[in-house]
């Protein structure tokens, strides 16, 4: 019998290994946009599950917009990072640190 | 067996895949066996909302996420030439900070959960299935009736996405093809480019013959 808990218990344990994430990869940005994906799996499976034990379709209908919104924002992203290595040869967080005051 | 039992067997597959992958994802050393191991990742989570009967949005996972976006992750980590030894400084002096940090927090979440009083929740019948249609058409008639106007701006989200990431990638090559400015080709104007000239339609004289030249002694 799967219950609700489950599910929730899954995406916590998902959300925690991307912030887990992003505290020990601190020099690789590529690895850090995968981790912030991660937690939007995280979050997603828990509006599916929310979704299907209260019978609610905002739920999924949520999910859909979050899919999206994930898509374009990884793609920005990457471009962004395309960017910074043709610009700066590197994409060590560590190295770009013009703005510093 | 017992339906609800396979099911839950399943659950636990699935689910014990997903965290070993996606520890994985966060542990490997090579790049690209990490963008590997979060396609395992986002496959098994595909598989478990399947299990919560959204077959749509786990085919629609499957095919935004592991065709395109992990693709494209794909390209760019293949096509950025990382010194991968040089990314893993830190890894160590870092993980003691993020495992304290990752614990407490799903220490926290699952206290706030409150597993107990939620394990009552059984999983009952499909809600779509309730109203007689199939997962999509019950997502459908949501999406394209109340939720229209949202729906119209995230495709526009993804319209100016698309733009964005072309604009900010696009290299100007003067060296290696011929290209034009775009900035220039919008600020022409009609009037430098073409010229309307007004004359009368008169047949040209018939050109005389021009007698050849003497050559002069």
């Amino acid at each position: 019998m799967i219950t609700l808990s489950h599910y929730i218990v899954l995406g916590a344990i998902l959300f925690c290994i991307a912030v887990a994430g992003l505290f020990i990869n601190r020099k690789n940005v590529i690895v850090l946009l995968m981790s912030i994906e991660l937690m939007l799996l995280a979050v997603n499976t828990n509006f599916v599950a929310f979704s299907r034990f209260l019978g609610d379709v905002s739920g999924q209908v949520f999910v859909f917009f979050i899919l999206t919104v994930a898509a374009a924002e990884a793609a920005i992203g990457l471009a962004i990072l395309v960017l910074l290595f043709r610009n700066r040869s590197t994409i060590n967080i560590s190295d770009i640190d013009s703005m510093k005051g | 067996m017992n339906p609800q039992l396979l099911q839950l067997i399943c659950f636990y597959l699935f689910g014990f895949i997903a965290v070993v992958a996606a520890l994985a994802v966060i542990t490997l050393k090579n790049t690209v066996h990490a963008v590997l191991s979060l396609v395992l990742t986002f496959f098994s989570a595909a598989c478990l909302w399947m299990l919560a009967d959204a077959e749509f949005l786990a085919l629609a996972l499957i095919v935004v996420y592991v065709g395109a976006v992990m693709v494209l992750f794909l390209f760019v980590v293949m096509m950025l030439d990382i010194d991968q030894e040089k990314m893993r400084e830190g890894f160590v002096k870092f993980l003691p900070v993020g495992l304290i940090v990752a614990a407490a927090m799903l220490v926290e979440m699952l206290g706030l959960i409150g597993v107990k009083a939620m394990h009552a929740q059984v999983m009952g019948a499909d809600p779509a299935a309730m109203a007689g249609v199939s997962n999509t058409a019950w997502l459908g008639q949501a999406l394209y009736t109340k939720y229209l106007l949202p729906f119209e701006v995230a495709a526009l989200i993804l319209t100016v996405g698309v733009v964005a990431a072309v604009a900010l990638t696009l290299r100007q090559r003067v060296d290696a093809t011929r290209h034009e400015s775009a900035s220039e080709q919008v600020r022409v104007n009609p009037r430098d480019r073409v010229r309307l000239v007004k004359m009368d339609a008169v047949r040209p004289a018939q050109p005389t013959p021009v007698p050849p030249q003497e050559p002069s002694s």
